[in-house]
């Protein structure tokens, strides 16, 4: 007999397609922003699915901050060749031979410099005028508020007191020059949706989000793990074999691991059933100023 | 345990999700009762509880209790003030469902949020305060989930705690809500009216200890059981038109999501507006070709004949009714912009995958949303509702919204400040040609072009009147 309802993936699987499609439909130059993590590793699986048996027609960016785990890049070039992506790499040339550094001059100065700025600077040199963002509703309340297609002014602002009505699945996508459009396909994912989605397609995701030995430092109570020797020595000498993995990925000083032995994507879903802790709590630079996301979303992070 | 957690994901992968909107004010305790939702269904981590006891502490306004509403405000100026600005998402899920709560604020502004918040939604939870009763709030909420075609309504008379957890008062609200109905002509297919607590969590998710006169569900065993029978995929088939996908020499594919209906491998299918036939020759996806799809999945569809099909037409089933073309359109339109309707403006109109251009050229009467009563109206401002005449300049190819959601919605567009001005659902289409431009001939020979780019310039000057508005007619 012929079946006529939707999983809730497949439900949530159309709506991002529809989405995608509508942005390679609407806007001459788009761009997917790749952050290597596994809401991006979803996202891109979604848009070659969109396109099949087609090209995907615009490229991936990725927008280094030069601080990420060594294992990310790894993982991000061998996807993006293995998946005949179009990858484009940039970071903030200027404030990188500038030397900024996590580690001396904290997270907010790092994250506005190095991913904020650099994003800004990225998108504007390329003339993207629609930029793919993995964010979800859930992860964060300024994001629950957020439009699946977010306007942004000619200097790349987001209002959150004016954003266009939103409705149906039809989606406004009119800008003047300069302006510009973020898109958020995964806005009515949750965590969950993400680990059952990457389960049943069998999406490959950086190895460190699952459970191994690596060397961690307890820094302030956030699991900081030793990527590289720019962590300062008297924070590595500290540094002591544990069984860990992380719940997101970003830069490595700024990205709490968690303690536990889930080493497979079964053992994370279940795992999460158990959890107490949202994901977002390993996360420095969400807690670095009141509002901080909201504020760091106003001023152009995704 | 291995065998615990198969059986659980494969449970999960296969559960589906129900799209619901809260409707009522601050003081009905909406926020409360989503905290509740959220808090009793283990939804929420333990810092997102310890962040909420701070902050209820700080700048709550439930005394010594948790103010959920807190965990809905997101935004500063939100948490400042103690209001609700904007529509918020929230998610959660059961063993049975996956939920997606639009949250939308009760106060100023309320049609444009909640017109957004229920635009996707399939149930309504209308929010009634029990000391209070059926207020005209109650009745605008009501109107404007019947105005969005909802059909599943939860009518939930809260804050029973408040009133002894009285049967006779909940019987009394309830009897007076479909009295109401009544007399405003309003039938919803599915009317369920549940007596909670959002504060203490009676009848949200436990049943109710204080109330055991009501033998019904709770509010969550009603979410997770009831039957949202899916109407798009009982309506006739419609395709709109997304992308057009041409890989190589050899494939042609439409891509796009299926509106409504169901379609098949060999199902004979009409194009819109061309009206050439065709059939549907394959179904192809990612995941291996289908011998069927139905709404709402994306897919990509092949056809046995080369036709001229691009963005923004439309298949449908030629065994099926047809959709309504024409140029004309009467329907139903809530205005969202802070500056009011201009009758001159030529502005976009985006339904489905079609943008084009079009006039409101008249408002037949505008709705008192408080009591439905017709209103003579010159103009629309901010949150205001009225049926109005709107007329394109290339055909539109729609249904009625009460027969189809999907296809019979539209928004409006401001083409200077490109705002979202309105947003509409068609009544009806006026069929006769009455585009507010001229349309213009073009005989090809005059212009000394040869008889055998006719199809090709006749293909260039269609993009035209979709891009301009512009109708031209070519011929030899």
């Amino acid at each position: 007999m012929e079946k006529y309802s939707l999983s809730h993936l497949r439900a949530l699987e159309s709506e991002a397609i529809h989405i995608i499609r509508e942005v390679a439909a609407e806007f001459s130059n788009p761009v997917m922003l790749y952050s290597i993590g596994k809401d991006s590793s979803v996202m891109a699986r979604l848009a070659e699915k969109a396109f099949y048996p087609g090209r995907v027609p615009f490229p991936l960016m990725h927008i280094d901050s030069k601080w990420k785990f060594s294992e990310m890049i790894t993982f991000r070039d061998n996807y993006a060749r293995q998946h005949g992506w179009n990858l484009i790499v940039e970071y903030n040339r200027e404030v990188y031979n500038r030397g900024i550094n996590p580690f001396i001059h904290g997270s907010k100065v790092h994250t506005d410099l190095m991913k904020t700025q650099a994003l800004l600077a990225a998108l504007k040199r390329h003339g993207f005028d629609a930029a793919f963002g993995g964010a979800r509703r859930d992860e964060e309340r300024s994001r629950a508020k957020e439009r699946i297609f977010s306007f942004r002014n000619a200097y790349q602002q987001w209002d959150p007191k004016c954003q266009r009505p939103e409705l149906w699945d039809i989606y406004n996508t009119r800008i003047a020059r300069g302006e510009s459009i973020r898109v958020f396909p995964l806005s009515n994912w949750t965590e969950s949706d993400i680990w059952h989605y990457i389960r049943l397609e069998k999406i490959p995701i950086v190895p460190l989000y699952f459970a191994a030995e690596r060397p961690i430092v307890d820094i302030d109570g956030n699991l900081i793990m030793v990527d590289d020797n720019r962590m300062p020595k008297q924070l590595r000498d500290r540094a002591r074999m544990r069984t860990v993995r992380f719940r997101t990925l970003g830069c490595y000083p700024l990205t709490g691991a968690i303690e536990s032995h889930a080493d497979t994507v079964e053992k994370i879903v279940e795992e999460m059933m158990t959890t107490t802790r949202s994901e977002r709590t390993t996360r420095v630079i969400d807690f670095d100023q009141e509002s901080s996301m909201e504020q760091k979303k106003r001023e152009g992070y995704f | 345990m291995n065998r615990t957690i198969e059986e659980f994901l494969a449970q999960d992968e296969r559960k589906g999700m129900l799209r619901v909107l809260t409707a009522g004010s601050v003081d009905d305790g909406k926020s409360t009762l989503i905290g509740r939702l959220l808090f009793d269904s283990k939804h929420l981590y333990e810092d997102q509880l310890q962040a909420l006891r701070r902050d209820s502490e700080r700048v709550g306004n439930a005394g010594q209790n948790i103010d959920y509403a807190l965990l809905c405000d997101g935004l500063k100026a939100e948490r400042e003030q103690g209001i609700t600005i904007d529509v918020a998402y929230r998610y959660f899920a059961t063993s049975r469902r996956k939920f997606i709560i639009a949250d939308t604020p009760g106060h100023e502004q309320y049609t444009r949020n909640m017109i957004t918040g229920g635009s996707t939604a399939e149930l309504a939870i209308i929010l009634v305060d029990a000391r209070q009763g059926i207020m005209t709030q109650t009745r605008r909420h009501t109107m404007l989930v019947h105005l969005l075609g909802i059909r599943h309504i939860v009518l939930a008379v809260n804050k029973m705690d408040a009133v002894g957890y009285s049967q006779s008062r909940f019987n009394t609200i309830t009897a007076h809500y479909r009295q109401w109905l009544d007399s405003q002509d309003i039938t919803f297919p599915d009317l369920q009216c549940i007596p909670i607590s959002a504060l203490h969590g009676d009848n949200v998710v436990e049943r109710s200890e204080n109330m055991p006169w009501y033998s019904g569900a709770t509010l969550l065993s009603h979410l997770e059981g009831v039957d949202v029978e899916h109407s798009a995929v009982q309506s006739p088939f419609r395709f709109p038109v997304q992308y057009v996908l041409r890989p190589n020499q050899d494939f042609r594919g439409f891509a796009g999501k299926i509106a409504s209906g169901v379609v098949r491998v060999g199902d004979k299918v009409v194009a819109h507006p061309s009206g050439i036939s065709s059939t549907i020759k394959s179904i192809v996806t990612y995941d291996g070709n289908l011998d069927y799809a139905f709404a709402p999945q994306s897919v990509v569809l092949t056809l046995a004949d080369q036709i001229d099909l691009s963005r923004g037409e439309m298949l449908s089933l030629a065994t099926e009714p047809q959709p309504l073309t024409g140029h004309t359109l009467t329907a139903t339109v809530v205005w969202m912009d802070t500056e009011p309707l201009d009758g001159g403006k030529l502005f976009y109109i985006k339904q489905g995958t079609n943008t084009l251009r079009a006039k409101i050229v008249s408002i037949a009467h505008r709705i008192d949303i408080n009591t439905g009563a017709k209103l003579s109206a010159s103009t629309l401002s901010l949150n205001e509702i009225a049926c109005v005449t709107i007329s394109c300049t290339s055909p539109i190819i729609c249904d009625p919204y009460s027969a189809n959601r999907q296809t019979g919605a539209f928004i409006v567009i401001d083409p200077i400040t490109n705002f979202t001005s309105a947003v509409g659902m068609v009544i009806g289409v006026e069929s006769g040609n009455s585009c507010p431009c001229e349309s213009i001939s073009l005989s090809i020979a005059q212009c000394g072009i040869g008889a055998e780019h006719l199809g090709a310039i006749t293909a260039f000057c269609r993009h035209l009147s979709r891009e301009c508005g512009v109708k031209i007619e070519c011929r030899e």
